[in-house]
């Protein structure tokens, strides 16, 4: 009986593990359930999350500056505008962007001055393909707080520029899962069906949706980001006057107007859709006898 | 000279029975290859966000080593009553002091380049190109870094009473100068007359420890640092731990090292 005790007691064991794996299994599944709505990061760290996330958004845009970033000692802060993450050379967003990163200045004492040998001191900006370095970090962020909507538009655009359509559209969907009221997240989509997939049909119905959205918001009173109206309602104005609604392009460019910070110059544009409109109105009226 | 070779030799051998390194190499080394193996937007071209891991992990693990490994050693010799003799060799407590430096500074050498080659070769076989001087210069910048770390930490453990208060203290000191020494110059010139002064003292007093962390150069594949500025922060480094040791052999010369 002595010999054999070691081996009962296993056996012992094993049943007794086979039970609780039997009383588990249902209470296990329940924790799939759980898993599914809400990410195993999101039952780490609860709210807290937020706070890596911001962090992670924040390590893109260090990444895409490689390395040159103000720090919170530096007197010109990082902005909380991300608009020259999405910003090429030359672009208004882009030169504004160029201002405020002139935070270093001349060196105040020697300790500094030689320190400077040591660190990244020129504002560059990614480019090549190797914008792609960025795009790791706002997966992570996007995954710690899925309700960051700049982190999907921001990852759309470069995925874009970088020629992965699909991927975009795929993440621009998660994100608008996450975020369906998002009229950013569809304002990006619909560039997307625009300018890679040349879908006319579908950009119009994304960014008619947008608008829809932005409007929503604005009755509901939560104050939505007046530029992206005007962005929103630029574009769909243009694709309209491509498919040849010149009325509809003309509504919207006043719409647009009323959006935008710098209304003079969508006024010669205006005026152009105007001149054309009256251009076409006796050619289709009726002719009369 | 021979003595002191002989006191550092212990302090290495020390190091590679001890678990420590092999447990933060192990470490950096799973969360490096974990983070590399994720693939992002099935692009593989994507390598410096693993750089960036890999070498904060490095920094992490190489200050842990070297506060952990020197914080021990003096107190280490009181407790178990070796220090005695020892000092009976016939070895002067100045030759202690300096053996034990050398020693904790060789052996974290030792483990940043075993931590080093690894990066090398992740780094390398992602990019497929090798800046080796870049690699060297970063590695040699943080050696030396870690040289007045050590020397710190050392005075650390002639003055407080146990290791791990010497630990805390210095890992608060280390962390404080490497994220806040280089900005408390404009700390200062926003505060009101004394403080000024008192800060900006303290910015001029204080080891620039940031210095020598260029992983941002190396992340981001910026040029070198010039060799000339190189030698110069390894003169620094080297003054300010020849005046750490020096500190330290005053204190110990004179404390009664009966516990």
């Amino acid at each position: 009986m002595k010999k054999h005790g070691p081996y009962l007691i296993l056996i012992l064991l094993l049943a007794a593990c086979f039970s609780l794996a039997t009383v588990l299994q249902q209470r296990a599944s329940a924790w799939t359930k759980r898993a599914q709505s809400d990410n195993v990061l999101k039952v780490l760290f609860g709210d807290g999350r937020r706070f890596f996330a911001d962090g992670f958004f924040r390590q893109a845009d260090v990444s895409f500056h490689s390395g040159f970033y103000p720090t919170i000692f530096d007197q010109a802060r990082a902005s909380q505008d991300t608009r020259h993450l999405t910003a090429k050379e030359g672009e208004p967003a882009a030169e504004e962007h160029e201002k405020q990163f002139n935070f270093l200045g001349r060196p105040r004492d020697w300790i500094e001055r030689f320190g400077r040998h040591f660190a990244v001191t020129s504002h560059t900006h990614l480019e090549g393909k190797k914008e792609r370095e960025i795009l790791p970090w706002l997966k992570m962020s996007a995954e710690l707080d899925p309700q960051k909507i700049e982190t999907y538009t921001v990852s759309a655009y470069w995925l874009r520029d970088l020629g992965k359509v699909k991927e975009a559209e795929e993440f621009l969907r998660e994100g608008l899962r996450n975020n369906p009221d998002s009229y950013e997240i569809l304002f990006e989509l619909g560039r997307l069906y625009s300018e890679n997939y040349h879908d006319p049909a579908r950009a119009r119905n994304v960014w008619e949706l947008a608008l829809r959205r932005w409007s929503e918001q604005e009755a509901a009173g939560k104050k939505p980001d007046l530029r992206e109206l005007d962005r929103t309602a630029v574009y769909l104005s243009h694709l309209e006057e491509k498919e040849g609604n010149l009325a509809r392009a003309l509504e919207l460019l006043q719409l647009a107007k009323k959006a935008s910070p710098t209304p003079a110059a969508l006024q010669p544009q205006i005026d152009e859709l105007k001149q054309r409109l009256t251009k076409r109105a006796p050619s289709i009226a009726p002719k009369t006898p | 000279m021979n003595t002191i070779l002989a006191l550092a030799g212990v302090v290495i051998k020390e190091l590679y029975r001890r678990k420590d390194f092999y447990v933060l190499f192990v470490l950096t080394a799973v969360i490096t290859l974990l983070m590399g193996s994720v693939s992002f937007f099935h692009d593989t071209g994507i390598v410096r966000y693993v750089k960036e891991i890999a070498l904060l992990l490095i920094w992490i693990a190489a200050l842990v080593i070297a506060i952990g490994t020197t914080a021990r050693q003096i107190p280490a010799e009181r407790e178990n009553r070796t220090i005695f003799p020892l000092l009976a060799k016939p070895v002067t407590r100045g030759q202690v002091i300096v053996g034990k430096f050398a020693g904790c500074w060789l052996a974290c050498g030792l483990a940043l380049m075993v931590f080093y080659v690894f990066f090398g070769v992740v780094s390398g076989s992602r990019e497929h190109y090798w800046p080796v001087l870049s690699f060297f210069q970063a590695f040699w910048l943080q050696w030396v870094m870690l040289g007045i770390v050590v020397a710190f930490v050392l005075l650390g453990s002639v003055v407080f009473a146990a290791p791990s208060s010497n630990a805390t203290i210095s890992f608060i000191v280390v962390l404080g100068i490497l994220l806040l020494g280089g900005h408390l110059n404009q700390v200062a010139l926003q505060q009101p007359e004394p403080l000024r002064s008192i800060v900006y003292g303290v910015y001029f007093l204080i080891p620039h420890l940031e210095w020598y962390d260029v992983r941002d150069l190396i992340v981001y594949d910026w040029n070198r640092v010039g060799w000339l500025d190189c030698a110069l922060a390894t003169l620094y480094a080297a003054t300010y731990a020849g005046l750490l040791l020096f500190g330290a052999w005053l204190v110990f010369r004179r404390k009664p090292l009966n516990v």
